[in-house]
């Protein structure tokens, strides 16, 4: 891999993206170090895109810099140390899964070599299949494999499983994962929390354009799981009910009384034992709805 | 003009480009098969041995349908753009150090290439036929078929910036099949009345087809028919420099 002077990844201060009237991205801080893992987690029209697209340099911020390995976007694309797997598009259907990296290898000055490429991306039993003809899993390690060309520093894709099969998701991360292991930087996009969770050394949520936590899979996950105890109690007050060991919030609806907290056992325990509590219901909080708690409208 | 203008233009592209228009077959039968078709359909009716020029109608017959096979081949190279920005493609090659200016040129070089294929085809078959003209007329007025088909190479980029389609050949074919009706190249001008002919030397097809059989006829309009080739040339190519820094403008 070329060597740069800086340990910084990308570097995004102060950056907004407005079309018109809409804040796709409204005021991003972020620094990404080299040799991350980092994943870029939102909802969709949360500005991952926009964002991507800014500091790939298809698009320019409306204000805040941009910085990628200490260059501008466009220069750090053309020099080979940044390259994305998109979403969808950017392949030629009748071009062969080989031409179609052979072609790109050409654009470069100094590429890896075409064989070695195909059989990082586990294409190397299929490089004669014309590209209309490969799945869409297949397809997609087509886009890893054109991102692997000239050897980049950092790779960003861009909801890379959308759309994939279970299987077809499972053998792309192994591709990606692979790669990891030897130090690159990788930034990927996704809606899908479980991706986010094991592949990802950081977690970025944005929503509305705006980063709303930043942290490891675990500390997200301590920010917004825990589970929920519901209970008909009559004439319970939230003082008496916030002071029940466990409880983190208590909310009361005419008899029913909803409250929250991580450990629900001792909660529930508390609720059986020392007071008139009944109709008694634990429901988890999974990491789905911790996203949408996080990323909501209603937070 | 700085050394990055044309920074990523390579052989490998050009070669994958040829491939891909091989493998088209619709492509392959527009360009390659029915120029030679109409031209033995055209070419070989009753009283195509009457002398035109230094030769003969066949062979008058036979530089018209050279020239719409090169105008063909040039568009669909150019046009290919249309397909390649409806697949993403485009996109994809900001991510490369391709310049956007690498990426026409390769376009135009390959639409050269095409049309010469195309034209030397259609020559070559006439070699068999009854066309008769001097041997320096063979070739000079091959060069020019080809040559002035680079209009429409410019016409090809600009529909292919400017439609949106997948398949903007199925509109231009039959767009160009007009066109050469408009301009005198499957008709003779002089079977048109005052009105027509005067409309035809203001189409794009009149200037190509009058230049490349200039070396057979002599027949004297030539500085129209440059004046014409240069003019669309322009109105083509600016059209395509136009919708071409739009595509690419960072925004």
């Amino acid at each position: 891999m070329a060597t740069t002077l800086t340990d910084t990844a990308i570097e995004l201060s102060g950056v907004t993206k407005h079309y018109g009237e809409v804040h796709a991205v409204d005021g991003i801080d972020l620094t990404v170090r080299r040799g991350e893992i980092l994943a870029f987690l939102g909802p969709n029209g949360a500005g991952k895109t926009t964002t991507i697209d800014m500091v790939l340099g298809l698009s320019v911020p409306t204000a805040g810099t941009v910085r990628v390995l200490g260059s501008k976007p466009e220069e750090a694309v053309a020099n080979g140390l940044v390259s994305a797997v998109m979403q969808s598009g950017g392949l030629l259907k009748d071009l062969t899964v080989r031409e179609t990296v052979r072609l790109t290898a050409s654009f470069f000055p100094r590429p890896r070599p075409v064989e070695e490429v195909l059989a990082r991306a586990g294409l190397a039993d299929i490089g004669d299949r014309l590209v209309g003809k490969c799945s869409g899993g297949q397809q997609q390690r087509l886009r890893f494999a054109m991102a692997l060309v000239p050897d980049p520093e950092l790779i960003i894709l861009d909801e890379p499983t959308t759309g994939m099969d279970v299987e077809g998701r499972r053998e792309f991360w192994a591709a990606i994962r692979e790669d990891a292991a030897r130090g690159r930087t990788i930034v990927f996009a996704t809606h899908y929390l479980d991706e986010a969770d094991a592949y990802a050394d950081r977690i970025v949520l944005v929503r509305r354009g705006r980063v709303v936590a930043d942290g490891t899979s675990a500390e997200i996950k301590a920010m917004a799981t825990g589970r929920q105890v519901r209970a008909t109690l009559p004439g319970a007050r939230v003082p008496d009910l916030q002071a029940i060991p466990g409880v983190e919030s208590a909310e009361v609806r005419g008899d029913t009384i909803l409250l929250q907290g991580r450990d629900s056992d001792m909660i529930a325990r508390h609720l059986l034992t020392q007071t008139e509590a009944f109709d008694l219901e634990v429901t988890s909080q999974n990491l789905e709805e911790a996203f949408l708690a996080l990323t909501g409208d209603g937070s | 003009m700085s050394s990055s203008t044309f920074r990523g233009l390579n052989p490998t592209m050009l070669e994958i480009e040829l491939r891909r228009v091989l493998r088209n077959k619709r492509t392959a039968i527009f360009t390659l098969i029915m120029p030679v078709v109409l031209f033995e359909v055209f070419g070989s009716s009753q009283g195509t041995s009457d002398k035109v020029g230094d030769g003969n109608v066949t062979a008058y017959i036979l530089i018209s349908m050279a020239v719409y096979g090169a105008m063909l081949a040039a568009t669909a190279a150019g046009a290919s753009v249309s397909l390649e920005r409806a697949a993403g493609w485009s996109r994809q090659l900001r991510l490369t150090p391709l310049a956007p200016a690498a990426y026409i040129t390769a376009k135009v070089l390959s639409a050269l290439v095409i049309s010469a294929t195309s034209v030397a085809v259609v020559y070559l078959v006439g070699t068999t036929s009854k066309a008769q003209m001097p041997t320096s007329t063979w070739f000079q007025t091959a060069l020019l078929a080809w040559v002035c088909s680079m209009v429409f190479a410019a016409f090809g980029l600009f529909m292919g910036y400017l439609l949106p389609s997948e398949n903007v050949m199925q509109a231009l074919g039959p767009g160009l099949a007009l066109m050469s009706f408009a301009g005198g190249l499957f008709i003779p001008l002089s079977q048109y009345n005052d009105v027509f002919r005067a409309i035809a030397k203001v189409t794009p097809v009149y200037g190509v087809g009058e230049l490349a059989r200039y070396p057979l006829v002599h027949d004297g309009r030539l500085a129209g028919a440059i004046v014409n080739v240069v003019t669309w040339t322009l109105v083509f190519g600016i059209g395509a420099a136009m919708r071409f820094r739009r595509d690419t403008a960072r925004v």
